[in-house]
C-alpha cells in the first residue's frame, strides 16, 4: 500500500485510491462539486487543488492517483488562492440569487465559497443567463445555477441506467438537459436532486416550501416497498414536508426510490381523522367509545373460524403482533392472512421466503436469473444492485417472464415454465452458466408464486440450486422479491393460512366478521359481513366497512419493519396522528379493554418486551438473520404446465399513501405521455 | 454566439440512401466492433451531406440507433461543433470568420451586411430561403482578412463594397469569382513587394 504524507502526517491509503482519499484519510477536508464517491470521476470542477511536492502547478486532487512517496499539502498559501480562483470563476456565471433559491442553507456552494472563496468579484460584465429545461414532475430546474459539475449526467448514466441527461453545446454556451428536454425515464431519477451541489436541480414538490433550517429531522424507514431504504423524515410543525435518503451502504447507499420520497404528500389527504360507524346504512363519524361499544354489540355472535383477519401491506410488526393475539385469545380465531391476493409462500422455514443473498452482495453476483420478477418497479433499490452486478461484475442476466426494460440489458428466456424443468434436467443451455457461474442468484418474484404455480416455481428452483450446492451458508442463491414492507415481518409472526385459503373463506356467504388493518387491495364481500377498517385514509374497503378505526401512518408511530433480507429496522416517530387518530397498536389494546378482556400490555415497551420473549427474532435491529438453510426441505412435485404472467403493476399507486399522493400522480402521467411521443422526435 | 439552432419544422423521418449505407459499413470497419461510437462523427457528416447540409433529430436518432448510442449522446456531438448544421443552411451557407485578424480587419461589418442582407439571426434561413450565415473562429486566411466561406468557397479582402456586391450576387445567382475581391493574386503584400525585390 502506498504511504504518503499529508501536511506532515504519514499515512498509508489503499493501491488505487486517490490523492482526495488519502487527504480524507489523514482527516483534511478538501473541498469539492464534482466528484462523488458512488459516480466516476470527471476531474472538471477544479476546486479540490492541493499543492504537490514536484509539481509545479497545483494539482486535482480527486483525479490524481496515490503514489508512493507523494508529499502533499493542503493548507498553503497556494492552495488557498487556487480555490478562490476558482471559486471566483465558478461565480462568474453563478446569479447569487440566494435568497430566492430552495438550496439555500443547504448548498455546497454557498458554504465553499463562505469558506473557500473570496467577499468579492471582479467580474464586471452580464452574466449568461439558461432557459429552465424541463425534466419531468419531480426535478425543478433553474439552469442559470449550473456549475457544470456533470453529477447528474454521470448518476443518470451510471447507477439509474437511463443515459438520458447529457451537456449540449459547448464552452460558455454549454448547458445540461434531458434529450429534448423529456422527463427523465427513472424510478431514481429524483436522487440527482441530492447530488446536484447547487440550486439547479431542485425539488418540483418541495418548492419554496421550508428552509432547511426550519424542519424537525428525523431517521426513520421507508415502507413503500420491502426494501426498507433506510430515509430521513423532515416535518415542518405537523406535515411531512420531504424525505430524504439516509446512508446505509448495506441496503440503498444513498439513493431512494422516487416513491419513497415523494408518495409523503399522500399522507395529508383523504386521512381518516375519526371513528366511524355504521348508521342506517350510511358512515358517520363519532368518538371512541362509541366506535367500541357499536363493535362490542355486533361482535359477540362472531369468533373462531367466523372470524377473519386481513393485514394491510403498510403494518409495523407491533401492530401485526397485537393484532395475533386479539385474534388468538380474545376471537379464539388464527384466520389472519397477510396476502391481499393468492400466491403462494411456504413459511416453514426462512430461506423459503427471504432474500437470501444481503442486498449489499448482489454486485459480487456474476449470473441473476429473473423469475417472475421486475426489480424495476418493485425493489427499485434491488434493481440498481442488480445493473451495478451488471456492470462492475460482467453479471449475465436472464428473465422468465416479459419485464421490459430494465434498465441493464438481459435476455428474454420466453415465459414457458417448463424452462425450469429444462434447466432443472440439465437440458436448457442455462444449467451450464449455473454449473460454471461463482455466484448465481435466482430471484422469484410473486408473480411466479401464483397460487396454481407458486409451489413448483418454489421447489423447482430449489431443485435447481440443491444440485448445483448453491443453497449453502455463506452463498445461498434462492431469494423471493416481496413488495410489501410487511411482508416478512408477517411471515416471521407466521401470519399466513395455508394455501391463503382465508382468502376463500370471506368470499363466502356466511356471516362473518372481517377484521381489515390497513388492507386496502383484497376484495371484499360486503354482504352478511360485519366489517373493521382500520387504517390511514379512505379507499375502497373503507367504504365498504362498518366500523373504520383511523389508525397512524409509518411516520406517526415509532414501529419494527422487516425488509425482504429479514432485517429488522425501527421506523421512528416523526410527526403527530390526525385528529382523533390513535397508534394502532393502541386501538387494538383499547378494543380489547372494551371487549371486556384486556391484552395487557400497557405501553409500547411492555408490548416490544413479549414481542422479543415469544419472536426474538426481532429483538436484533440491523443485522441480517441467522442461516438456516441447512434445515430446508426440500418437496417432490408433479409438473405443471403454464406460463409465468406478470401481474400488472401500477408502481405510482403500489399502496394507499402513493395512491392519494398528487405528485405520484402527476409522474404516472409524464410517464404516459413519455410512452406515447417516445418514439417520435 | 449562443447555443446551436436547430430546426423547429422537423421531418418526421430520415434514412440513410444505399451509397451512405455503403460508406457506413466502410466507416464501421475502421473500428473495432465494441467501439463502434467512435464513428458518430463520420456519421453525423454523412448524414449531414445527404440531407442538403443540415442534420434533422430523425437522423440524430437514425446515428443512435446504428451505432447503438444513447440519443442525447450523438446530441452533445452534433451540438458540439460548429460544421455540423442542425437547421437548414439553404443554397448558399455563409461563414464569416471573426477572430481576431479578421475582428480587426472589420469583419464586424461583414457581420452586420449578413444580418441586413440574409438574416436577423444565425443559422436561420433568409426570406427566400436561399441561404443562411454563421460566425465562424478563424478559416486559416488571415493573410487576406476579413474573409468568408460560402459553401467550399473562400471570398477573402472584402470590404464593404465587395460583400454587398457578394451579398447581391447570392439572390441573383450570380457570384463572383472566389477567392481575393481586390484582384491580389498569390497574396502578395498589398502595396510593394519588399523582400523578392532584388
Amino acid at each position: 500500500m502506498p504511504k504518503v504524507k499529508v501536511d506532515g502526517i504519514d499515512i498509508e491509503v489503499p493501491q488505487g485510491s486517490t490523492v482526495l482519499q488519502a487527504c480524507e484519510a489523514a482527516g483534511k477536508e478538501i473541498p469539492r462539486f464534482c466528484y462523488h464517491e458512488r459516480l466516476s470521476i470527471a476531474g472538471n470542477c477544479r476546486m479540490c487543488l492541493v499543492e504537490m511536492e514536484k509539481s509545479p502547478k497545483p494539482v486535482a486532487s480527486c483525479a490524481m492517483p496515490v503514489m508512493d512517496g507523494q508529499v502533499i499539502y493542503t493548507n498553503t498559501e497556494m492552495v488557498k488562492k487556487a480555490r478562490q480562483g476558482v471559486m471566483e470563476f465558478l461565480l462568474i456565471n453563478h446569479p447569487l440569487d440566494c435568497p430566492i433559491c430552495d438550496q439555500g442553507g443547504e448548498c455546497d456552494l454557498q458554504d465553499q465559497s463562505m469558506k473557500y472563496g473570496v467577499d468579492k468579484s471582479r467580474y464586471v460584465l452580464n452574466k449568461r443567463s439558461v432557459k429552465e429545461k424541463y425534466m419531468g414532475p419531480l426535478i425543478k430546474t433553474v439552469m442559470t445555477r449550473c456549475i457544470h459539475c456533470t453529477r447528474c449526467i454521470r448518476f443518470a448514466e451510471e447507477i439509474a441506467g437511463v443515459p438520458e441527461i447529457g451537456a449540449i453545446n459547448r464552452g460558455e454556451n454549454m448547458e445540461i438537459t434531458t434529450y429534448l428536454e423529456k422527463t427523465l425515464d427513472s424510478e431514481l431519477s429524483a436522487n440527482v436532486i441530492d447530488l446536484c451541489p447547487v440550486g439547479a436541480l431542485t425539488s418540483k414538490p418541495y418548492a419554496f416550501e421550508a428552509r432547511p433550517w426550519e424542519l424537525t429531522k428525523t431517521e426513520s424507514i421507508d415502507v413503500m416497498d420491502a426494501v426498507g431504504s433506510n430515509i430521513r423524515v423532515d416535518t415542518k410543525g405537523w406535515e411531512v414536508k420531504r424525505i430524504l435518503p439516509r446512508i446505509n451502504i448495506d441496503i440503498n447507499e444513498e439513493w431512494i426510490s422516487d416513491k419513497s420520497r415523494y408518495a409523503c404528500d399522500g399522507l395529508s389527504v383523504n386521512r381518516i381523522d375519526a371513528p366511524y360507524i355504521r348508521v342506517n346504512g350510511r358512515l358517520q363519524s363519532c368518538d371512541w367509545i362509541e366506535a367500541f361499544n357499536f363493535i362490542s354489540k355486533n361482535i359477540k355472535k362472531f369468533s373462531g373460524d367466523n372470524a377473519f383477519g386481513i393485514v394491510g401491506d403498510l403494518v409495523d410488526v407491533e401492530t401485526m403482533y397485537i393484532f395475533k393475539k386479539f385474534f388468538n385469545d380474545i376471537l379464539s380465531s388464527n384466520n389472519i392472512e397477510f396476502r391481499q391476493s393468492k400466491y403462494y409462500l411456504d413459511a416453514s422455514n426462512k430461506t423459503n421466503y427471504l432474500f437470501n443473498v444481503p442486498i449489499a452482495k448482489i454486485d459480487e453476483s456474476d449470473l441473476i436469473i429473473l423469475v417472475g420478477a421486475n426489480p424495476r418497479l418493485e425493489a427499485t433499490i434491488v434493481n440498481a444492485r442488480i445493473r451495478k452486478a451488471q456492470i462492475n461484475n460482467k453479471a449475465k442476466v436472464f428473465s422468465l417472464g416479459d419485464v421490459g426494460d430494465l434498465t441493464y440489458n438481459y435476455e428474454n428466456l420466453g415465459s414457458k415454465l417448463s424452462i425450469l424443468k429444462d434447466i432443472a434436467n440439465n437440458s436448457h443451455k442455462l444449467s451450464a452458466l449455473i454449473k460454471s457461474a461463482k455466484k448465481p442468484m435466482f430471484i422469484i418474484g410473486e408473480s411466479a408464486l401464483q397460487i396454481e404455480i407458486g409451489e413448483y416455481v418454489l421447489e423447482t428452483v430449489k431443485k435447481i440450486l440443491k444440485q448445483n450446492n448453491l443453497l449453502g451458508k455463506n452463498w445461498n442463491a434462492l431469494n423471493i422479491l416481496h413488495q410489501n414492507a410487511s411482508s416478512v415481518g408477517a411471515l416471521y409472526l407466521n401470519l399466513l393460512s395455508n394455501n391463503t385459503n382465508v382468502l376463500d373463506k370471506i368470499n363466502d356467504s356466511n356471516p362473518k366478521l372481517i377484521y381489515l388493518l390497513g388492507a386496502d387491495k383484497v376484495k371484499i364481500n360486503s354482504k352478511n359481513n360485519f366489517i373493521i377498517y382500520q387504517g390511514t385514509h379512505g379507499g375502497s374497503n373503507s367504504k365498504i366497512a362498518d366500523v373504520v378505526l383511523p389508525g397512524a401512518a409509518y411516520t406517526e408511530k415509532d414501529g419494527l419493519f422487516v425488509n425482504l433480507e429479514g432485517r429488522v429496522q425501527e421506523a421512528k416517530k416523526a410527526t403527530f396522528t390526525v385528529g382523533n387518530a390513535k397508534d394502532d397498536w393502541k386501538i387494538i389494546k383499547a378494543l380489547s379493554d372494551a371487549l371486556g378482556n384486556p391484552i395487557d400490555f400497557n405501553t409500547h415497551s411492555i408490548l416490544r418486551e413479549h414481542l422479543f420473549k415469544d419472536f426474538p427474532i426481532f429483538k436484533h435491529f440491523d443485522v441480517l438473520p441467522n442461516s438456516s438453510a441447512e434445515q430446508l426441505t426440500f418437496k417432490n412435485v408433479s409438473d405443471v404446465n403454464g406460463d409465468i404472467k406478470l401481474n400488472s403493476f401500477d408502481y405510482y399507486a403500489t399502496n394507499i399513501i402513493a395512491a392519494n399522493s398528487k405528485t405520484m400522480d402527476e409522474c404516472r402521467k409524464a410517464k404516459l405521455i413519455l410512452k406515447k411521443t417516445a418514439t417520435e422526435n | 454566439m449562443s447555443g446551436k439552432h436547430v430546426e423547429a419544422n422537423q421531418p418526421d423521418k430520415f434514412e440513410f440512401n444505399n451509397e451512405s449505407l455503403k460508406k457506413i459499413e466502410t466507416i464501421l470497419k475502421k473500428y473495432p466492433t465494441e467501439r463502434k461510437k467512435s464513428a458518430v462523427m463520420p456519421l453525423l457528416d454523412l448524414a449531414q451531406r445527404q440531407h442538403d447540409n443540415w442534420i434533422p433529430l430523425a437522423a440524430i436518432k437514425k446515428i443512435g440507433e446504428i451505432l447503438e448510442v444513447p440519443y442525447i449522446k450523438v446530441y452533445e456531438v452534433a451540438t458540439f461543433y460548429t460544421m455540423y448544421n442542425l437547421a437548414p443552411t439553404g443554397k448558399y451557407f455563409v461563414q464569416v470568420c471573426t477572430t481576431s485578424p479578421c475582428a480587426i480587419r472589420g469583419s464586424d461589418k461583414i457581420v452586420n451586411l449578413c444580418k441586413k442582407y440574409i438574416s436577423e439571426k444565425e443559422s436561420h434561413l433568409s426570406k427566400d430561403g436561399k441561404s443562411s450565415w454563421l460566425e465562424v473562429e478563424c478559416l486559416g486566411a488571415c493573410v487576406s482578412a476579413p474573409m468568408m466561406q460560402i459553401n467550399d468557397d473562400f471570398y477573402e479582402d472584402l470590404d464593404e463594397q465587395s460583400a454587398v456586391k457578394i451579398f447581391e450576387g447570392i439572390k441573383n445567382d450570380t457570384l463572383p469569382k472566389p477567392g481575393s475581391q481586390k484582384g491580389r493574386k498569390g497574396f502578395e503584400p498589398n502595396k510593394r513587394l519588399t523582400l523578392v525585390k532584388n
